[in-house]
């Protein structure tokens, strides 16, 4: 099949970027998204121009280093895939497609396609996680968890950090990220004990971040490739509310 | 150098025990003085991190991914073992050490399997309380599954992504440490040397992959978490930008290099589909709990398997092995497979592939629990290939997955380069010439959190009065030197061969001659091709851009040409083992019925390979001594 990229080149975050024509033919339905740009970018390096860089290591969905907007949908035309995971089969033959970076103020370009997404270590620095130190830990039986609560703390603590949410998001809101973090650690005994210090000082960090807010339109469940769902954004409210109700000042 | 493990004194059960009474710990007022590199952000790197930054050391945490979340521990996807007995059925630490040692066919290290197996237990109750999800019964307490290699069930998961959510819990508490300033972390970097002053780690110089600076970093010790070198195969199981490069450059500088040859080809990945392809994705081995393998009896069968009846279906697992049926090791299982399809009864399109079939578990257990135990694995199948496994068998081929070998370590972590530790995939004792599944969560998370930090003290509580170590030195501005020196020869080159070509066909050599079968013959054919290949590579190779900013086909190169000098070391050592072992099968060394024949009479050691300046490489052997096990023919039959 033949295919025409148009894709996102910029030299840096300061520099201005624009789209360039790539022409792609003999490609194969089997083929992989990100297999059709290793093939443009051998190419390029054998006329001695330099590669279009994009991020990708895993390449079977879990890492959350992919990222990319096709034709306007991060990660791509199927719902709930990672770009690592779309494949030609999905395009027709012929078809124009547009390829970008994850757009969003919190993620400045670093080059073309790749992005920097450190402001979501910091809202997990703020306080995502649990402050038992090594050695810490009592029986790992001692404390039941009943099975549907363990089995919706795994929704939640699936995500994959890639930041499709946030590029999706016409405010640029982490809010999805965010929320399944902190349902995650709710909703399991072990992370109650921190659960009020833990909503706020995330929820701060998110919007010391620079990402917008949240206006409920879903858009970013639509595309989350581990099906987080919005039922996360009001969890993360009630328990923001409930920490702010319980506040000692 | 002579090697010495330093395994402590007494009976295995208490060697761990007597070696915590009495090993050197360092004072937590001077922890803070002292500084340590730990390269790579997984379960091993990455718990060693968290874990020696709670204690209170500096720690610089150095890692190529975007964010510590990346690492490829992530796409572990079936469990960790422990020796926890919840299920009361007969299991415990021997019996966990045992399996272990049997699976690796009694060329692992004793004393630190038996370590492993002990503190397993530690493990899970740390997991738990980090806020990993494990899977639980409905009373509340933990459920577990069963792997390959064994029989009883000590595998705990939190569905078909265990890896991701150890890592995640690693990465929380990396990043609790990160906020409390004692972990500082540079990602987006690669280490590109290693800096030795006086015989003793004392730094890395890494490349800023965002920025192309080349940067010099000091510290008391240096502990590597690197990961396996799979990927030398191009097509494998591990992710793209996973390499060998860390430690190849420390054995360059004199880190011994144990078993390198011993690659784990796991039996449940995904086939080849065409010549574009980049990876191999993973189908978890605890899909064989409940999947059947089998391949149609008649040669060049062109039914689709829906249509094949009961009688025409070869369960070869199942007929040639009993005992343990479809679960058994993972090397067998690999080896089983491609006898048959070498037999003419592959399916798929380039007759690749066996099936692994649900039909009889869904009829027994309902779609609902099929989905539950692997729902995310058989969305992950669709995916990638478009089909519903519920309806169809998976179809599924032995991939290059994890490297047994590594850094030859003795019992403290410690390799032959005082001051440089490597844990997790990066060394080698743990499982000898065979990984059982789920083992390797366990030994990333057990080395990182609760082995490293209790014995680089040792080493450490001698550095307390050694003071800053300054990068300001002729080691570091020679390590520097010659560091730039290579990037700029690979951007000079301009030749007309891109990486990944040249990768390919490093693959093709390595996956035909190293892999699953070997003869002398094969081999002899292969360190002839790699030389071949590492000529032309320099001569030819295409690397556009420059270094100073992003340029992933330079980082590529870098990892390929360390790539084409492990290759033949690869060789190098499964000729000299004239033997089969676990994955190391030697086909001039094999029984009647097609299975291992082991030689412990002349080959029950560890092969730990000197460099020595590019000529040739010296052997150097650890033997191993069995006090607790006696050495059989493994069998699963």
């Amino acid at each position: 099949m033949k295919l025409t990229l148009k894709i996102w080149r910029q030299e840096n975050a300061k520099s201005k970027g624009k789209m360039v024509t790539y022409k792609m033919s003999d490609l194969s339905e089997d083929m992989s998204f990100l297999e059709m740009l290793d093939v443009l970018n051998q190419s390029l390096a054998i006329k001695g121009e330099r590669v279009i860089e994009f991020d990708h290591d895993c390449r079977e969905g879990i890492c959350g280093q992919c990222s990319l907007v096709i034709n306007g949908q991060a990660h791509g035309p199927e719902s709930h895939y990672t770009t690592c995971q779309t494949h030609l089969r999905s395009f027709k033959d012929g078809d124009t497609l547009f390829v970008e970076p994850f757009r969003a103020n919190s993620f400045p370009v670093i080059r073309d396609l790749k992005v920097d997404r450190s402001s979501m270590d910091k809202i997990i620095q703020a306080g995502g996680y649990i402050s038992s130190f090594t050695g810490m830990a009592p029986e790992a039986n001692a404390i039941p968890i009943h099975h549907d609560i363990a089995e919706s703390a795994f929704d939640s603590a699936a995500c994959i950090g890639c930041g499709a949410c946030v590029a999706t998001c016409k405010n640029s809101s982490a809010a999805l990220f965010v929320s399944a973090k902190i349902s995650h650690l709710a909703k399991l005994p072990q992370g109650k004990v921190e659960r009020e210090e833990r909503v706020q000082w995330m929820v701060n960090a998110h919007d010391n971040e620079g990402f917008g807010s949240c206006s409920n339109t879903g858009a970013c469940a639509m595309v989350c490739p581990q099906e987080v769902q919005l039922i996360d954004i009001t969890r993360m409210n009630y328990e923001y509310n409930r920490a702010v109700c319980h506040s000692k000042e | 150098m002579a090697l010495n493990a330093k395994i402590p004194v007494g009976p295995l059960k208490d060697k761990w025990q007597n070696y915590l009474a009495k090993t050197h710990i360092v004072n937590p007022a001077n922890r803070k003085k002292l500084d340590i590199i730990v390269v790579g952000a997984g379960l091993s790197g990455g718990g060693a991190a968290a874990s020696l930054a709670e204690l209170g050391y500096n720690v610089k945490v150095f890692f190529f991914q975007d964010s510590a979340r990346r690492s490829h521990s992530v796409a572990a996807q079936g469990g960790v073992n422990a020796a926890k007995n919840y299920k009361n059925d007969g299991d415990n630490v021997y019996r966990m050490f045992y399996d272990t040692i049997k699976g690796g066919d009694f060329r692992s290290r004793e004393a630190n399997v038996y370590r492993m197996a002990e503190v397993s237990v530690d493990l899970i109750d740390h997991m738990v309380a980090q806020g990993v999800p494990f899977a639980r019964e409905y009373s509340g307490y933990l459920s577990n599954r069963s792997f390959g290699g064994v029989l009883v069930s000590r595998t705990f998961y939190a569905r078909g992504q265990t890896g991701q959510q150890l890592l995640m819990a690693t990465y929380q508490a990396m990043m609790k440490q990160v906020k409390a300033e004692t972990l500082k972390q540079y990602k987006r970097h690669e280490i590109l040397d290693i800096v030795i002053v006086d015989g003793k780690a004392r730094g890395i110089i890494a490349r800023d992959l965002d920025t192309g600076k080349i940067e010099r970093h000091a510290a008391h010790a240096v502990v590597f978490g690197t990961g396996g070198f799979g990927k030398i195969f191009y097509l494998s199981t591990l992710a793209m930008n996973s390499n060998g490069s860390a430690n190849w450059r420390a054995h360059k500088k004199g880190a011994y290099f144990a078993n390198p040859s011993w690659t784990q080809i796991h039996p449940t990945a995904l086939p080849q589909a065409g010549e574009h392809q980049s990876k191999l994705t993973l189908m978890s081995e605890s899909l064989r709990n409940d999947g059947r393998i089998w391949v149609p009896k008649k040669k060049d069968e062109t039914r689709a398997p829906g249509d094949i009846p009961e009688e025409d279906r070869d369960y070869y697992l199942e007929r040639r092995y009993p005992a343990f049926g479809n679960l058994v090791p993972r090397d067998v299982a690999s080896r089983a497979a491609k006898e048959r399809m070498d037999a003419g009864h592959g399916v798929g399109s380039l007759k690749n592939a066996v099936y692994l079939d649900f039909k009889t578990a869904i009829e027994k257990l309902g779609v609902d629990t099929i989905k539950e135990r692997y729902g995310n694995l058989f969305t992950m199948y669709e995916k990638i290939t478009a089909i519903n496994a519920y309806k169809e068998p998976m179809k599924i081929s032995p991939a290059a997955h994890f490297s047994m070998g590594g850094l030859w370590v003795d019992y403290e972590l410690q390799t032959t380069i005082p001051g440089l530790f490597a844990v997790g995939e990066a060394n080698f004792a743990d499982h000898g010439a065979n990984r059982l599944g789920a083992n390797s969560l366990l030994q990333a998370s057990v080395d990182g959190n609760f082995i490293l930090p209790n014995t680089i003290s040792n080493y450490l509580s001698n550095e307390i009065r050694t003071g800053k170590i300054s990068t300001d030195t002729p080691e570091f501005e020679e390590a520097e030197k010659s560091v730039k020196e290579q990037v700029e020869k690979l951007l000079a080159i301009k030749g007309t061969m891109p990486v990944d070509k040249i990768h390919r066909r490093l693959g093709k050599i390595m996956f035909k001659e190293v892999a699953m079968s070997r003869n002398e013959k094969g081999l002899k054919w292969a360190i002839e091709e790699i030389r071949k290949l590492r000529t032309e590579f320099w001569e030819n190779i295409a690397v556009s851009g420059d270094q100073n900013g992003p340029n992933s086909e330079l980082e590529k190169a870098g990892r390929l040409a360390d790539y084409l000098e492990i290759a033949e070391l690869m060789a190098v050592d499964a000729l000299n083992r004239r033997e089969s072992c676990g994955a190391h099968f030697r086909e001039d060394f094999q029984t009647e019925d097609g299975e291992a024949k082991r030689d412990d009479k002349n080959f029950m050691y560890s092969s730990a390979w000197e460099w020595d300046n590019g000529e040739n490489w010296k052997l150097h052997k650890e033997p191993l001594e069995f006090t607790e096990v006696k050495p059989t023919v493994r069998s699963y039959k």
